[in-house]
């Protein structure tokens, strides 16, 4: 693996595999917490978070202490960025400061992959704008895997705004790369035609009921009617259209695991119903991302 | 009296049906003759000899940043840049600050471009007041002061009504009307051309649509106006065939494209790399090969850079932060011989017309031809010498490229104004 960890989409599928497996024995044992290590004692680790993020950015601080590693948080509000200081100069700073690797998000699409020219550090890409956020689509895996024991021959669903979404993105690649038949849904506006291309094996729908039908995964995606400021569909009908409800579960496999990237809207994409309910995945996935995060900055730190 | 004579140069003129070795005798900044074994006695001789000799091209589109943007580019430093890209004339858009839409602005340009312009400078003013769509600008008194054309260029009038108004003004005054073609509403927000690149990046599109709904318009208003309307930068496919179809419907509709335009696609870009960001974008290969077809049939009149600099502070951003445009004057010629010429696509003849010939007819200039008795603009290049682009040498205030470092085979040699040899290649 390069230095870093940008996208999935530059990943093997053996690299995919590795951090999988490794993250296995990050996992905490039924009712214990999580292992300490003492990895990367000594190594200093920057969390630069230009958007606000509570769950990334804790599970990312999380892991990176598990490790035995120093943990650095710095947030856009109240720092020099919020001062017109240049993405450039900020990193220029923290270069300078030597720290072993730096998680960062933006706001921004290939923010990461713009700095990773410049700096010398390596970079973990904790979600840039509407393009990637390769943990996610990771501790996505491992929930997955979880349950099924493989990726090959499944049948997932994704279902939202699929345009706007990095989770998907990410997703889209990882799971082409494994021969996941994916099937992507949303309102047409949301939904690009040229997405069907980005990866092999991914169709999409405009029909809930069509994408679910038979699948082993459904993976809800956080619809940010707030950021809809294109008129892009009706609001007042999303639920109706989009949302996840116990009537659509029956449609799938009878074992079928239901995700959600979280922070999850209730009543608005997903149901309360189907959201506490056994198929849903929701919190193993929070468990997840810490023990995936933990396998990443090892294998980051460690190159 | 001072006299140059170019020796045993290929001289390509459009305007002329020329294409010989011969010699060009200038008499007191004028072309004096064009004839064999000119004596050279009491004449600096320039030997020509492998070189193509041509009329001074013309730039009908660039940005000199002046008055405004000092930091970025000034008429000295753009013009200098002009000359070592073997440009004679350039043109100069109108988004200063102040925006050029008065006389008063017109005719600072001018008294700037006299005094220190190494090259002749033409201004274009705005077709609106402040480029803001609503109220005409002062466009005959704009016209008594030099301009030789109008347009809101990167501000396109997206009201139908005024679009209409300025081109029965432009009509009257026998000004052409230029237009950056871009629906803002269909294109709001995009930072790169919409299709599976952008897709796969997370970057917001800019659709084809945004440029084709304002060329059909356009060229609607054309044949309710008469006004000679032309369209800048193409780059759609069916903005092309749009062209060629109005043409052929006989309407006073010409065209230009750009090097970046006929030589890159999408997928070309280094991502989130901001020197492939500019508008229109960088289009799919589909509309590339269109772009370089509609060159070819002649539904594309002129060649123009599009020259955007913008200094390094500017560009080092966020992709989606970044300003949008790229330098050009200095790989125009590199890079039209390289996808035009040296792939047989178009003949030498041809290629010269979109630089000299194409632009003079548009803009109603008396330039572009080495007709005895025209001021002497020449641009000598040659068609296989190998160089390699390096940014940082050059005559641009800004470093704005995607061709840093190319390799090209044939360019500008030395570029000739009102018979004095204003810029040499040092090889």
């Amino acid at each position: 693996m390069r230095r870093g960890l940008l996208d999935i989409e530059s990943l093997t599928r053996a690299e995919i595999d590795g951090i999988l497996t490794r993250s296995k024995d990050f996992q905490p044992a039924p009712g214990q917490t999580f292992k300490r290590f003492e990895t990367l004692r000594g190594r200093t680790v920057v969390n630069l978070f230009f958007e606000s993020s509570t769950r990334t950015r804790t599970s990312f601080e999380i892991a990176a202490k598990r490790l035995g590693a120093d943990v650095l948080a710095i947030t856009a509000a109240g720092s020099s960025v919020s001062k017109g200081e240049s993405l450039v100069d900020t990193l220029n700073t923290l270069g300078a400061m030597r720290p072993d690797a730096i998680v960062m998000r933006h706001a921004a699409s290939g923010a990461p992959h713009f700095l990773s020219r410049y700096l010398p550090i390596p970079i973990v890409n904790a979600g840039d704008g509407t393009h990637e956020h390769p943990t996610q689509a990771l501790l996505d895996a491992r929930t997955i895997l979880d349950r099924r024991g493989t990726l090959e021959g499944l049948r997932v669903a994704i279902i939202g705004d699929i345009a706007h979404s990095r989770v998907a993105r990410s997703n889209i690649f990882l799971l082409s790369k494994f021969g996941v038949q994916v099937v992507l849904c949303g309102p047409a506006s949301l939904l690009p035609r040229e997405i069907g291309q980005i990866a092999p094996g991914v169709t999409l729908t405009t029909n809930m009921e069509t994408a679910i039908r038979d699948v082993d995964v459904i993976m809800m995606l956080r619809v940010q009617l707030e950021r809809q400021h294109e008129a892009a569909f009706p609001a007042s009908e999303y639920f109706q259209f989009y949302g996840l409800r116990p009537e659509h579960v029956e449609l799938a496999k009878p074992d079928v695991v239901v995700m959600h990237p979280g922070p999850i809207n209730r009543g608005r994409e997903i149901s309360s119903e189907v959201a506490d309910s056994q198929r849903s995945a929701i919190l193993n996935q929070v468990e997840n991302g810490i023990a995936v995060r933990m396998a990443v900055l090892e294998k980051v730190l460690a190159a | 009296m001072s006299r140059l004579v170019i020796k045993n140069g290929r001289v390509v003129d459009p305007s002329q049906d020329v294409d010989r070795v011969t010699d060009v005798a200038i008499r007191d900044g004028a072309i004096a003759q064009i004839a064999d074994n000119l004596e050279t006695a009491g004449s600096e001789v320039f030997d020509a000899s492998g070189m193509i000799v041509a009329p001074g091209f013309i730039d009908m589109h660039v940005h000199l940043r002046e008055p405004g943007f000092e930091h970025s580019e000034t008429i000295e430093t753009g013009s200098r840049a002009a000359a070592a890209g073997g440009f004679t004339s350039i043109c100069c858009m109108p988004n200063t600050q102040p925006i050029n839409d008065s006389a008063t602005v017109t005719s600072y340009i001018v008294d700037r471009a006299r005094r220190f312009a190494t090259v002749n400078v033409y201004p274009i003013g705005a077709i609106t007041k402040n480029s803001a769509g609503e109220e005409l600008a002062a466009i005959a008194s704009m016209k008594q002061a030099g301009i030789v054309a109008i347009s809101d260029d990167g501000k396109p009038v997206m009201n139908a009504r005024v679009v209409r108004r300025a081109m029965e003004f432009a009509a009257a005054l026998d000004l052409p009307l230029i237009e950056h073609c871009e629906d803002l509403h269909l294109s709001a927000g995009g930072d790169m051309h919409e299709g599976l690149e952008s897709t796969r990046l997370g970057l917001r599109g800019i659709p084809r649509s945004s440029e084709d709904v304002m060329v059909a318009r356009d060229i609607i208003l054309t044949e309710v106006t008469g006004v000679r309307y032309h369209v800048a930068h193409i780059s759609s496919k069916n903005s092309v065939e749009m062209v060629a179809i109005a043409k052929r419907r006989g309407l006073k509709v010409t065209s230009e494209t750009t090097p970046h335009h006929f030589v890159l696609a999408d997928a070309d870009m280094r991502p989130y790399d901001s020197n492939y960001k500019m508008k229109p974008p960088l289009r799919a290969r589909e509309d590339v090969d269109a772009v370089t077809q509609g060159v070819v049939s002649g539904a594309i009149d002129a060649i123009a850079t599009d020259h955007a600099p913008h200094p390094g502070a500017e560009k080092m951003r966020e992709f989606e932060r970044c300003p949008f445009g790229i330098i050009g004057l200095e790989t125009a010629i590199g890079l039209g011989l390289e996808r035009l010429y040296h792939t047989g696509k178009v003949s030498l003849t041809h290629l010269v017309r979109l630089f000299t010939d194409g632009p003079a007819k548009i803009l109603s200039l008396d330039k572009g031809t080495l007709r005895p008795g025209v001021v002497a603009d020449i641009t000598i290049f040659g068609l296989d010498h190998r160089w390699t682009y390096d940014v940082n040498r050059s005559a641009s205030k800004s470093r704005n490229t995607p061709f840093d470092g190319r390799e090209f085979r044939g360019g500008p040699l030395a570029t000739i104004v009102a018979g004095q040899i204003v810029w040499r290649a040092d090889i």
